[in-house]
C-alpha cells in the first residue's frame, strides 16, 4: 500500500465530524476503552466491531470502515452497555446515531436487514399514521425477489391462517387500508420536526 | 488524667496509622493530644494488611515503632471504643461529645487469657474480616493497644460472662460497665477516620455475595496472612481446595460513574503485590491474571510493576471484565469480556477471583458536622473555619506511606491552630 492510500483510510477530522453530525457523538471522546460494553452485549459474538472498537475507530479516523459497517445496525437496544458503562456513555444512542448518519450519507450497507426493516417501517407508518401490517410483512417477504417472497409466505402459511381466523390479519388492508383520522396532521408534524432539527443543527451542530 | 481537656488540646479522631501518626507528631512537638478510636484497639486497617508494597515488608514493624512512641509519650491520651457524636464551637474552641462503649474489662487486665479459656461462645472475627470466628472474650490482635481483652456484649447475661469474671485472676472483668458520654474541649480537630472498601455486592455483574469464590482484595489480604483464617494458604472459600488460577479484577467500583467516581489509586499496587503472595502461599505454582484498564503504578512504583510484569506466573489482560458466570459443573468462575489489545472476546475460567475494590471514606453514610468540607466522593478536606483537618485515608485514597505524610501535614496545620489559641489566652491573661 502506498503512503497516499494509507493516509486516505484515516481521516483525522472524522471524530469532529461525528461530534458535529451524529446524535450522542460528543460522548465518543469520553470512552476509556475498558471493554465493558463489548463484553456486555448479547450480540457480541455476531458483530464485526464492538461499540468499544467503533469508538476507537472513530478516534483513529477510519471513516469509511465505520460508516460502511453493519455493526451498529445490529444493536437491539437492550441498554446493557448503557447501564454498565463506567463513564455513562449513551452507547445505544450513539450506535443508532451512527447508523442514521450512515444512512443519510448513503453509506449504509444496502441489504442489511435492520436497515431494510427500519426504512420500510418508517415509510409505511408515516404515510397513514398507522402501521399497515399486511403491506409491511409482504414488503419484507418480497425484498429479495418474487421467488424468495413466495417461499417465505408459504413457510408462514399456518401462522397466517391462525391470524386470519382470529381476525388479526385483514387481506383488505392490501388495498388502501385504515389510516388515522388526521393523516395530513401527522405529515405536518413530521415536517415541523424536520424543520426544527435542521434549524437546531444550523445553530449549534448537534 | 482528667477527661476534660483544654482548648490548646488537639483531638485526633481515628486510631489507624494516620491518626496515630498525627497524634504522635503533634505530641512530640509538645501538644496535648486526645486520640479517639472507635474499635477496641489501635492500628486500624493497617494492622490487617499482611505486607506493604513495594518492599513486601510487614506493617507490624511500623506499627510497633508507633506503639513504642505512644507508650513513651505521656501527652497522648488514648480512648478506645470511643465515638465522637457531636462537635460544636469553632476554631480554637470546640466542644466535642464522645460516647464510650463498655469493654467490660478494666485497666487491671494483664492479657493472660484466662477468661477466654472458660468462654465457648464465638463471634465472627473482625480482624479477619469475619472469615473465621473468635472466642467472645478476645484480644483484638497480637499487637493490640491497649493490650486488654474485650468481652463481647453478646456474652452479657449468660452464665459464661459470670464464669469469665470468676476466672479472671486480677478481677479485671466488670459486667456492670455501661455506655458513658464525656465532653472534651479542644482547640483543633484532625479527622483521621480512614477509609472503607466499597461494598462489592453493589457491583452486580461480578457476583460478589452470590459466588463464594469471588472475594475482595481486603479479604485476600487476610487469606495470605499466616495469622489469617487459612493460616496463610490461599484456599477457595467454596471447597477449601488451594486456588491455582487466580484472577485479579482492577477498578472494582472505582473510576465508575455507577459506583465510585474517583480512582482509588492504591488498588493497582495492591493487586501487583498480592500476585507476589503466591510465591510463598502457593509454592506448588499458582497462576495469576490481572485484568485492568490501565495500571496506575505511580513514580517509583513503576519498578515494582516491571518486576511483576517479568514474573512468568503473572499474566496481564487489558480489559475490564464485563461479567462473571458460575459454571455449576466445573465449579469454576467464567470471566467474560473483550480485550482492548486486539478486541478479542474471551471466556476464561478461574478458581478464585479477587476484586480490587475501591476505597471510600469510612464516614460516608454517617452524620458529620455541617461545616466540614468534603469533596464529591466524601473525602474530608477540613472545616470552613480552618480549625479541623482531614488526614490520611479520610482525606483521600492513599497508601500507608502517603497517609502518614498527609497525617504529618495535618498535625502541623492543627498545631498552628492550637498555638494561636494559646497565644490568644496569653494576651488575655
Amino acid at each position: 500500500m502506498s503512503e497516499a492510500d494509507h493516509s486516505s483510510a484515516y481521516r483525522r477530522e472524522f471524530l469532529a465530524e461525528v461530534e458535529r453530525e451524529v446524535e450522542g457523538g460528543t460522548w465518543v471522546k469520553m470512552c476509556m476503552q475498558c471493554g465493558v460494553c463489548a463484553g456486555s452485549c448479547p450480540f457480541g459474538p455476531h458483530w464485526e466491531h464492538s461499540p468499544q472498537k467503533i469508538f476507537m475507530m472513530i478516534r483513529a479516523g477510519q471513516r469509511e470502515a465505520v460508516l460502511r459497517s453493519e455493526s451498529m445496525w445490529l444493536c437491539t437496544s437492550c441498554y446493557n452497555c448503557v447501564v454498565r458503562c463506567p463513564r455513562q456513555l449513551p452507547v445505544t444512542h450513539i450506535m443508532h446515531g451512527l447508523a442514521s448518519y450512515a444512512q443519510k450519507l448513503g453509506l449504509a450497507p444496502k441489504l442489511q436487514a435492520t436497515r431494510d426493516f427500519s426504512l420500510q417501517f418508517w415509510e409505511n407508518c408515516t404515510r397513514t399514521g398507522r402501521v399497515n401490517e399486511m403491506r409491511l410483512t409482504l414488503g419484507l417477504y418480497f425484498r429479495e425477489g418474487l421467488v424468495a417472497g413466495f417461499k417465505q409466505a408459504w413457510a408462514m402459511r399456518t401462522v397466517a391462517w391462525g391470524l386470519l381466523r382470529a381476525g388479526r390479519l385483514n387481506p383488505a388492508e392490501l388495498v388502501g387500508g385504515h389510516r388515522c383520522a388526521d393523516a395530513n396532521g401527522i405529515k405536518a408534524m413530521l415536517a415541523k420536526a424536520r424543520e426544527i432539527e435542521a434549524r437546531r443543527k444550523a445553530q449549534h451542530g448537534h | 488524667m482528667n477527661a476534660i481537656a483544654t482548648n490548646q488540646t488537639l483531638l485526633v479522631i481515628g486510631g489507624g496509622i494516620s491518626g496515630m501518626s498525627a497524634a504522635l507528631e503533634a505530641a512530640e512537638c509538645g501538644a496535648e493530644v486526645v486520640l479517639v478510636e472507635r474499635n477496641a484497639s489501635l492500628g486500624g486497617r493497617t494492622a490487617q494488611i499482611y505486607r506493604y508494597f513495594p518492599k513486601l515488608c510487614h506493617p507490624l514493624c511500623g506499627l510497633e515503632i508507633n506503639l513504642r512512641r505512644l507508650r513513651a509519650n505521656p501527652r497522648v491520651r488514648v480512648l478506645t471504643l470511643a465515638e465522637v457524636t457531636e462537635v460544636s464551637g469553632r476554631r480554637g474552641n470546640y466542644r466535642v461529645q464522645v460516647k464510650l462503649a463498655p469493654r467490660y474489662v478494666n485497666e487491671r487486665c494483664t492479657a493472660c487469657g484466662e477468661c477466654a479459656k472458660v468462654v465457648t461462645r464465638t463471634i465472627p472475627n473482625p480482624y479477619n474480616q469475619g472469615l473465621d470466628t473468635i472466642k467472645a472474650a478476645y484480644l483484638p490482635h497480637a499487637l493490640a493497644h491497649p493490650q486488654r481483652y474485650v468481652l463481647d456484649a453478646s456474652l452479657l447475661g449468660s452464665p459464661e460472662a459470670e464464669a469469665a469474671r470468676a476466672a479472671c485472676p486480677v478481677g479485671a472483668i466488670d459486667l456492670q460497665m455501661g455506655v458513658e458520654t464525656i465532653e472534651l474541649s479542644v482547640g483543633s480537630i484532625i479527622w483521621a477516620t480512614g477509609w472503607k472498601p466499597y461494598d462489592a455486592v453493589k457491583i452486580q455483574p461480578y457476583g460478589y455475595g452470590r459466588y463464594l469464590d469471588v472475594v475482595t482484595s481486603v479479604e485476600f489480604e487476610r487469606l495470605a496472612d499466616p495469622r489469617g483464617p487459612t493460616r496463610g494458604r490461599i484456599l477457595r472459600p467454596s471447597n477449601g481446595e488451594p486456588a491455582t488460577n487466580i484472577a485479579f479484577i482492577q477498578c472494582a467500583g472505582s473510576r465508575d460513574e455507577n459506583h465510585l467516581r474517583h480512582c482509588s489509586r492504591v488498588c493497582c499496587m495492591v493487586s501487583l503485590k498480592q500476585t507476589q503472595y503466591l510465591r510463598e502461599a502457593a509454592p506448588e505454582g499458582a497462576q495469576a491474571t490481572v485484568y485492568y484498564i490501565d495500571i496506575r503504578a505511580i513514580d517509583r512504583f513503576e519498578n515494582f510493576y516491571q518486576q511483576v510484569r517479568a514474573d512468568a506466573r503473572v499474566k496481564f489482560l487489558k480489559s475490564k471484565v464485563a461479567r462473571i458466570v458460575h459454571n455449576a459443573q466445573s465449579g469454576q468462575l467464567v470471566l467474560h469480556g473483550v480485550d482492548t489489545e486486539g478486541y478479542h472476546r474471551y471466556a476464561r475460567e478461574h478458581d478464585l477471583v479477587v476484586l480490587a475494590v475501591g476505597m471510600e471514606p469510612e464516614t460516608n453514610g454517617l452524620d458529620l458536622p455541617e461545616d466540614l468540607i468534603r469533596d464529591a466522593s466524601g473525602f474530608i478536606e477540613g472545616s470552613s473555619d480552618g480549625g479541623q483537618f482531614g488526614a490520611g485515608g479520610a482525606a483521600a485514597p492513599l497508601d500507608v506511606n502517603r497517609a502518614v505524610q498527609s497525617a504529618t501535614a495535618a498535625a502541623l496545620r492543627a498545631l498552628q491552630v492550637t498555638r494561636a489559641a494559646a497565644r490568644a489566652e496569653e494576651l488575655k491573661g
